[in-house]
């Protein structure tokens, strides 16, 4: 694997491998020594155009973990109004010799672009609405845990049904997700008002829905998604009231799902808005595992985009 | 400046004769001196000067971009001998000065005719009327009026335009683009494609609707509209039928709507980033026949030269707009012309007699006859190549066709007589 710009870019083997690593990586974390020397000697760059406390410190401990040297840029605001190009930042970041360079940026593509200038792997970790992928796979990782405590041995997810709801248009995680899990075998549906519906889908291996009460009930996971606060006033739906009333997992929608069904948000949660506090905290809830899984799941992936690789030939110490 | 004899060219594809060039104007061949310098067309199709309603030669104000000697070189070099020069530049050509700065500039660049287009609002605001008249009264003659870049979204402005620049028989070239439905981050076709990559979607609608409500202006004010631009087949659809009624509307298309789709964007080059979008297929095929029918007029390039560090962001970020006045001949004749939708007699109309007439250039877009003036292109039809962005007289690099094969057909141009391009 030379560089994991979307979910797309994984086979069924591909993301089995990555799962099955990052169970291992996830044992070690639960030693009192968690650092493996794997990446010893190479270089991992965090290259953030847009601010992320959670997903920067996710992989700045699962490069750190593995023994890589991590830094990280931030390189918000070094854009068009700074008359840097997007070009620029990059080349000039890939110049210091990095060997991966894991990127965030507000705009959709930027990670692929970044791909075509640099030798370094490219890790997207997030672009624009674009796509998420390690987002996604930790998101699979958590739900192939919970569908193994009561089916052991589980490799596929044929049979099970995923609703993904909310703000579909504009969600990088919903695009990977969607993905990911059709590769994994399961049937999703997405349920959106139409408004927050991206345009096209009904080109996409899924079923949608406005009417999530008629679905919920069916569902063995529910991923819930994040309403920006910015959708609020761009006239996508009339108040946060009414969001909630159609599309907020409250906790009388809660009671609709079945024994067993499991609850997966991204973060940050807007409580009360698209996630009632029941269903947030509620047993069924995978929102915490989900965020333990993140340091796992990328230091699997950095491992597969790295650690295949010799070590560089001239050691690069700081010079 | 000595005669120039073209010999043995097949005039706009109706027959082989000779022409001569003498003092910007043509002569009767049979008075060739013996000094005379000839120029072999054998196998050649000799066309009118081209005449492009819509480049962005982008000085004053980013000469790093393009300038006119390097835009009117490039003009030369795909067979033009007119441009009109979009009012985007800074400062705004949105004063008689300006106006007057711009052909000025074009007259030193030598290569082809720079006529300046004039802003239709202040600065492009679209709040209120630039100076219209003063514009049309002064040396530069304006008679192309738009806010090109920006869409008049008011309705009561558009009006007003139409009607007031029907005193000096102007025309209102209109950039259509509703910016409530693609804003200015809108920047791929809105569908599947946009959906999928998580762009900010252009939805057909937008440039439609837009043409629509200024066919109906255009009627009612009895003033000329030009549509800038045309990229969807539901505004094909909107001036078939303005001009079933017999409205003044004209509309273009710019070569890479007629060859480019939208799938090019899926891998967020910015070479293909340009406003309005390329379209899928269906669009693409509308395009055309629209374009063989005559319910769009006429290919401009909306050449739109780039710095490159100006394209170098992330797709939403880059800017917008692609080189094309080099390839624009190359584009429809492998679209229109080899398919047989486009006689070399209609590739003339559509390339240079009828954007002559609606810009009201009186020396452009005339017949290849005595007397007339020296305006020529001399055309290979058969020749290819790969177009090398590297090649250009441009000085920006944004261009799309790298790397491509397409025809490789202008041979030669002379603006009033002078050679202003001949292929080494």
């Amino acid at each position: 694997m030379r560089h994991l710009l979307s979910a797309a870019d994984l086979t069924l083997a591909q993301t089995g491998e990555i799962l099955d690593l990052a169970e291992e990586m996830a044992s070690v974390q639960a030693r009192p020594v968690k650092k493996l020397p794997a990446l010893r000697g190479r270089t991992v760059v965090n290259l953030f155009f847009e601010d992320s406390t959670r997903t920067r410190s996710s992989f700045e401990l699962a490069g750190k973990w593995l023994s890589a040297d991590v830094i990280n840029v931030s390189a918000k605001g070094s854009s068009v109004s700074k008359g840097e190009s997007l070009r620029d930042t990059v080349l000039t970041v890939a110049a210091m010799g990095v060997d991966a360079l894991v990127i965030r940026h507000g705009s959709s593509g930027a990670p692929a672009q970044a791909a075509q200038w640099v030798d370094a792997h490219v890790l997207n970790a997030g672009d624009g609405t674009h796509e998420h992928p390690t987002q996604a796979l930790l998101d699979a990782f958590t739900l192939r845990r919970h569908f193994r405590s009561a089916e052991p041995g589980l490799d596929t997810f044929a049979g099970k049904q995923v609703v993904i709801a909310g703000d579909v248009t504009h969600s990088r995680v919903a695009r990977s997700n969607v993905l990911l899990l059709q590769t994994l075998g399961a049937d999703v549906t997405l349920v959106a008002p139409p408004t927050l519906m991206p345009s096209g889908v009904d080109r996409w291996p899924v079923r949608t829905s406005s009417d999530f009460d008629a679905v919920l009930p069916e569902a063995d996971a529910v991923m819930m998604l994040r309403v920006q606060r910015e959708r609020m006033s761009g006239g996508y739906f009339p108040t946060p009231r009414e969001y909630t009333v159609g599309y907020g997992l409250t906790r009388a929608r809660l009671a609709t799902m079945k024994p067993g069904s499991a609850i997966c948000h991204p973060g940050p949660m807007n409580r009360g808005l698209e996630i009632s506090a029941d269903a947030a905290d509620a047993a069924s809830s995978l929102i915490l595992d989900q965020v333990a899984a993140g340091v796992a799941v990328r230091m699997s992936v950095l491992y597969q985009l790295l650690g295949g690789e010799d070590a560089p030939a001239t050691p690069r110490g700081d010079v | 400046m000595p005669d120039v004899l073209v010999t043995g060219a097949d005039l706009l594809g109706a027959g082989r004769a000779d022409l001569l060039l003498r003092d910007g104007r043509f002569a009767d061949p049979a008075t060739a001196g013996p000094g005379v310098k000839r120029v072999d067309a054998d196998g050649l199709v000799a066309l009118p000067g081209l005449v492009d309603l819509h480049t962005h030669l982008r000085e004053p104000g980013r000469e790093d971009a393009e300038t006119h000697a390097s835009g009117t070189e490039a003009a030369a070099r795909g067979g033009f001998t007119a441009v009109l020069a979009m009012a985007n530049t800074s400062p705004v050509t949105d004063t008689a000065e300006a106006a007057e700065h711009v052909a000025a500039l074009g007259r030193r660049a030598g290569y082809a005719q720079v006529v300046p287009v004039g802003a239709i609002s202040k600065g492009l605001a679209g709040a209120e009327l630039a100076e219209l008249g003063l514009m049309a009264r002064s040396s530069a003659a304006v008679r192309v009026f738009s806010d090109d870049g920006h869409c008049v979204t008011d309705a009561r402005l558009m009006r007003r335009a139409l009607e007031y620049v029907r005193a000096f028989d102007g025309v209102i070239a209109q950039h259509a683009q509703d910016p409530r439905l693609a804003g200015s981050d809108a920047c791929c076709h809105e569908g599947e494609l946009s959906g999928r990559l998580g762009l900010p979607g252009w939805p057909a609608v937008a440039e439609s609707t837009v043409v629509a409500r200024d066919v109906q202006l255009a009627e009612l004010t009895r003033s000329r509209l030009h549509v800038c631009h045309v990229s969807t087949a539901e505004t094909v659809d909107v001036l078939r039928w303005a001009k079933a009624r017999g409205i003044a509307v004209t509309a273009e298309v710019a070569p890479h709507h007629l060859l480019l789709t939208a799938d090019e964007v899926a891998g967020y080059d910015p070479t293909y980033k340009v406003n309005p979008p390329l379209r899928p297929d269906e669009h693409v095929a509308a395009l055309r026949g629209a374009l063989a029918d005559g319910t769009i007029d006429v290919v401009a390039t909306d050449h739109a030269p780039h710095a490159r560090h100006d394209k170098e962001h992330a797709f939403v970020d880059a800017a917008p707009g692609m080189v094309g006045l080099e390839t624009a001949l190359a584009v429809v004749l492998e679209t229109m012309v080899l398919p047989q939708r486009l006689t070399w007699h209609e590739v003339a109309e559509r390339m240079s007699v009828v954007p002559a007439g609606i810009a009201r250039l009186s020396g452009q877009g005339r017949p290849l006859a005595v007397g007339e003036p020296a305006n020529l292109t001399l055309v290979d039809p058969t020749a290819r190549a790969v177009v090398d962005r590297s090649a250009s007289a441009s000085l920006s690099r944004n261009n799309p066709w790298h790397g491509r094969e397409l025809p490789d057909p202008v041979v030669a141009a002379f603006w009033a007589g002078r050679a202003t391009y001949r292929r080494s």
